[in-house]
């Protein structure tokens, strides 16, 4: 019996101590240390719910091990046995009402959180960087810079990016946790996703859905430094890449391999629009439209 | 000829891989094994007149048991495998394809040929004891059933040394899954094998939906049918309403395949999300199909280990119900980040949240029943005692996962990993292991032993918790699934390694349970009472093993928990429960006029009408196999062939009118002496 009292006292020891572990204490814990507006919403999130959530697993695994302990069937067990007792409304009111509460509470924040992360979290100009997902690598593509980059990504600090993305390939999902949450990649579709860095520093991206051989290698990092920053690696880029031809990306999307940093100062205009096109957007004219407008 | 003979050799086996020659080696030793045991003992005809030609419910049940358990070695030899893999960031110890294939038929093979068996077993054992019935409604379907489902079974497992195994994941989402990513027969293994067994399971779910509704005991209303019976009616109506979904689904990516359909490809106007839709259209009511009936052992285990009425009984079944109808509202929470408006995602993020509180209710039900009872800690008991934390933590993991902001930042992470392993494992294996220590006296006629239980328990247990918790730390630190190498820079090492020793000590509770049943067969305490757990509803008033026609007479039921009231009126010392507020007081009182006392006593025994025994499901199925089998390997001659043969049976069978027969009042009498209870 102490035995297994004990092991209840151990599994509620790590319950409590799952929110401390991921309370930011260390770095490594990446979607606690959200480095953007982004990741601090969802982050500020996670954490009510896990509060919230708290208040009901905790009492239960406390009521189960006092419980269990008190009515044990020994010889010299003094507590009350009443074996027809079956029926309370007062309890049963209690245990419907306080899920119910605690529900009403996370679900108004989940809608409010849910229609706030579908428009740019800042009110500065966006930059829109178009992202393919490819076997196995990532094809980043700046229209406004006209370059391109592969298996990376540079972003501006404090400024929101709109990231267009999409596969050439079977679908992935695109995630930096530092920055945000995931959106999927789909072949003939142009899906966005806002994330924005507020401070300078290398943030890991993977992707996040199985697609394949050499899916556990698509790892990418997203480089954010200052605006100025941000437009010298452009102009560098610019002036001592190579361009990336249409032959250049055909070579990309055919040979299934696993390739280091890449960069192009240049590449075929309207390439991503015609990319999503021939893979099925013909069939759904209004998403392309909407998604490079 | 040699060249092409070579040819068709490589692609036909699996070749290349150790690990695969060592399946190749252990499948033929024992498969010649099997061979001589059965023919140096002469088994072949009891092998046939006594297993496959049987249509009685209680050995049906049995041999889903047994498939249960091999699949559960097979779905957990796979998962050591991966975690041995993922023990240290650049492991060489499976390569990226063989990683692939291994966590796909990990996936399918506990899902649909590891937990839904294991919930049928307990269906077959437990449904028609629990109402007084002598059989299921419909027999010989229940046969079809058992071997639909295990020769589906055998199409998916042989793929891993024949043609090469499914690598696309369990959802196997086109265009990975389609014909362009995936080349060779793996995926059509995938697609056929859960085709042909999700025949069987449609069949389960009509077969107990209509043998609760209608096959209960006189006296039986709604309201008084044990609770593992209503889980059995709930999660029967799910598969009824779920499963044309999943077969739609696989029939058009079958299509896609072998026709050069385009349902599922964007190129030609067909939509891979409508794919994603329809496979958790199923899906998501599957976890409950496998959860509910999980729900139902506990809330069996819980009121005898207690000696106590179920607390909240009408709410129980009312939270049951209300999870049926919720689970349909909920698949799109599996694809949040897949370009839902805000609008669709906060309201499946609701409806995700809410189905939280009908389980939640049942949680302190099972608490309550506990509370001033009698509680003894038994397997069973131990197995259910260990769900509670494991569900509560599940489940609140679940509600952070309805969270729809939160979950673009969990979705395929460890911690979403970890999460669904929690409530499967937690609550369906926790549920079913339960309810086969619970039951296997009555399947069995002895006891399993409770030393080697409690090994078992706690190995697995505490195993599961070293396995599991450092995965959700893991989601949090950014994991992706389904990585074989991940960075060595990132800190995941440890973790890694502490959930791989986790893995490990879950394999050793499994060894334990298997010594378990192995050391009991031989010197577990037999049950010569029937009723070794004091039990509460009627299974237990029948001897261990039931005899074939399950009930001499058939019982009339006067109240729930028929079988305690029955005991309580036959007892010495019955003590008047009439005075205790809302109880059903007046049943008491009548049940100790008219329980039946011995044979002797109720009156005289009428001949039983029962079902003849058929090869047909067998053969049917077989023919199945060889359809699925000929259109894996696109070899249209065969599946010509086999479907065929299933044709044949089916209409041989229309002819058949000899399918059932009468048991002479005799010779149950002599039955029931032998029993003792003449």
């Amino acid at each position: 019996m102490n035995k297994l009292v004990r092991t209840k006292w151990r599994e509620l020891a790590l319950l409590v101590l799952v929110p401390f572990l991921t309370s930011g204490c260390g770095e490594r814990y990446l979607i606690m240390n959200a480095a953007g507006p982004v990741a601090q919403i969802e982050q500020r999130l996670i954490y009510t719910t896990i509060v919230l959530v708290t208040i009901v697993v905790v009492p239960v695994i406390i009521l189960l091990a006092v419980i269990v302990s008190r009515y044990r069937d020994t010889p010299h067990n003094k507590a009350p046995y009443n074996p027809e007792w079956s029926e309370s409304k007062i309890l049963e009111i209690v245990w419907w009402g306080i899920p119910i509460v605690i529900i009403g509470i996370i679900g108004t924040f989940t809608v409010r959180d849910t229609f706030r992360l579908t428009k740019p979290p800042t009110a500065e100009t966006p930059l829109t960087i178009q992202v393919t997902s490819l076997n196995w690598k990532w094809l980043f593509q700046y229209p406004g810079e006209k370059i391109a980059t592969v298996n990376y990504v540079e972003i501006p600090t404090n400024r929101p990016v709109e990231f267009v993305l999409t596969s050439d390939a079977p679908m992935n999902s695109f995630w930096v946790p530092q920055l945000g949450g995931q959106e999927y990649t789909m072949p003939g579709m142009a899906m966005r996703l806002w994330l924005q860095a507020d401070k300078p520093g290398v943030y890991y991206g993977h992707g996040a859905n199985f697609s394949g051989q050499g899916y556990a290698h698509m790892s990418f990092n997203v480089i954010a430094t200052s605006s100025t920053g941000f437009h010298q690696w452009a102009q560098k880029v610019k002036s001592t890449a190579p361009p990336l031809t249409a032959v250049g990306y055909k070579n990309l999307t055919t040979k299934q391999d696993i390739v280091g940093k890449q960069e192009f100062s240049s590449f075929p205009p309207g390439m991503f629009e015609a990319d999503i096109r021939i893979n099925g957007g013909m069939y759904m004219k209004h998403k392309l439209t909407e998604a490079t407008d | 000829m040699p060249a092409a003979l070579t040819n068709f050799a490589t692609h036909f086996f699996v070749l290349g891989d150790p690990l695969i020659y060592g399946a190749d080696a252990s499948i033929i030793i024992v498969s010649i094994a099997i061979l001589f045991v059965l023919t140096y003992y002469k088994k072949w005809g009891w092998l046939w007149r006594e297993w496959l030609t049987t249509v009685d419910h209680k050995k049906i049940g049995i041999m889903y048991l047994i498939a249960a358990l091999l699949m559960f070695f097979r779905g957990g030899v796979d998962a050591i495998l991966m975690r041995t893999q993922l023990v240290w960031p650049g492991m060489h110890f499976l390569q990226s394809e063989h990683y692939n294939q291994i966590f796909t038929t990990h996936g399918t093979i506990m899902i649909l040929f590891m937990a839904m068996p294991f919930i049928f077993a307990m269906f077959n054992i437990a449904v028609p004891l629990q109402i007084g019935a002598r059989d299921v409604a419909f027999p010989y379907l229940n046969a079809i059933s058992f071997w639909m489902f295990f020769f589906g079974a055998m199409l998916l497992n042989i793929s891993f040394v024949i043609g090469g195994s499914p690598d696309a994941g369990w959802v196997s989402y086109p265009p990975l899954a389609g014909p362009e990513y995936s080349l060779g027969p793996g995926e059509n293994f995938y697609l056929l094998a859960l085709q042909i067994s999700g025949i069987g399971s449609m069949g389960t779910g009509i077969n107990f939906f209509v043998t609760i509704l209608k096959m209960r005991a006189p006296g039986m209303t709604m309201m008084r049918v044990p609770l593992f019976t209503w889980s059995a009616l709930a999660a029967s109506i799910l598969i009824i309403l779920a499963f044309p979904a999943l077969t739609a689904a696989l029939a058009l990516l079958l299509f896609d395949r072998l026709a050069g359909a385009h349902f599922f490809t964007m190129l030609a106007g067909g939509n891979p999300m409508m794919y994603v839709n329809l496979f958790w259209v199923w899906g998501h009511p599957e976890v409950y199909i496998v959860v509910l009936p999980a729900f139902g052992v506990f809330s069996e285990v819980v009121a005898t280990f207690s000696r106590k009425r179920t607390f909240g009984y009408a709410s129980m079944v009312a939270s049951m119900m209300a999870i049926v109808v919720l689970s349909y509202l909920v698949w799109v929470h599996h694809f949040f980040t897949m370009g839902a408006g805000p609008g669709v995602n906060s309201f499946f993020a609701l409806a995700s949240m809410i189905i939280g509180i009908p389980t939640g209710v049942k949680v302190f039900n099972w608490l309550f029943t506990m509370y001033r009872g009698r509680i003894r800690m038994t397997a069973p008991m131990l197995w259910t005692v260990g769900f509670i934390p494991n569900f509560a933590i599940g489940g609140a993991t679940g509600v952070m996962l309805a969270v729809a902001p939160a979950d673009y930042q969990y979705h395929n992470s460890y911690f979403l990993i970890a999460h669904f392993h929690q409530v499967l494992i937690g609550g369906v294996v926790y549920g079913m292991i339960a309810g086969m220590y619970y039951w296997w006296p009555k399947m069995f006629g002895h006891m399993l032993d409770e030393r080697w239980a409690r090994h078992a328990f706690w190995w697995f247990n505490i195993g599961f918790y070293v396995c599991f918790v450092p995965q959700y730390l893991l989601g949090f630190m950014g994991m992706t699934r389904r990585i074989y190498v991940y960075p060595a820079n990132m800190g995941w090492n440890t973790l890694n390694l502490v959930s791989t020793v986790g893995a490990y000590m879950m394999g050793l509770g499994f060894i334990f349970l298997v010594v378990d049943v192995v050391y009991s067969v031989f010197r577990g305490q037999r049950d010569k009472t029937g009723d070794p757990w004091d039990g509460r509803t009627l299974e237990w008033s029948l001897p261990s093993p039931a005899p074939h026609y399950n009930f001499a007479r058939i019982p009339v039921v006067t109240s729930r928990d028929a079988w305690w009231i029955m005991k309580e009126a036959r007892r010495k010392d019955t003590t008047d429960v009439s005075t205790t507020p809302g109880v059903d007081s007046v049943s008491v009182t009548k049940s100790k006029q008219n329980a039946p006392q011995t044979l002797a006593q109720a009156g005289k025994l009428k001949p039983i009408h029962m079902p003849k025994d058929s090869g047909r499901p067998f053969i049917l199925s077989l023919c199945f196999f060889l359809f699925g089998w000929g259109l894996v390997f696109e070899w249209y001659w065969l599946a010509i062939i086999g479907l065929l043969g299933v044709l044949t049976t089916l209409v041989l069978r229309s002819f058949e009118t000899d399918t059932s027969y009468h048991i002479p009042v005799e010779e149950i009498e002599k039955t029931e002496a032998a029993y003792g209870r003449a």
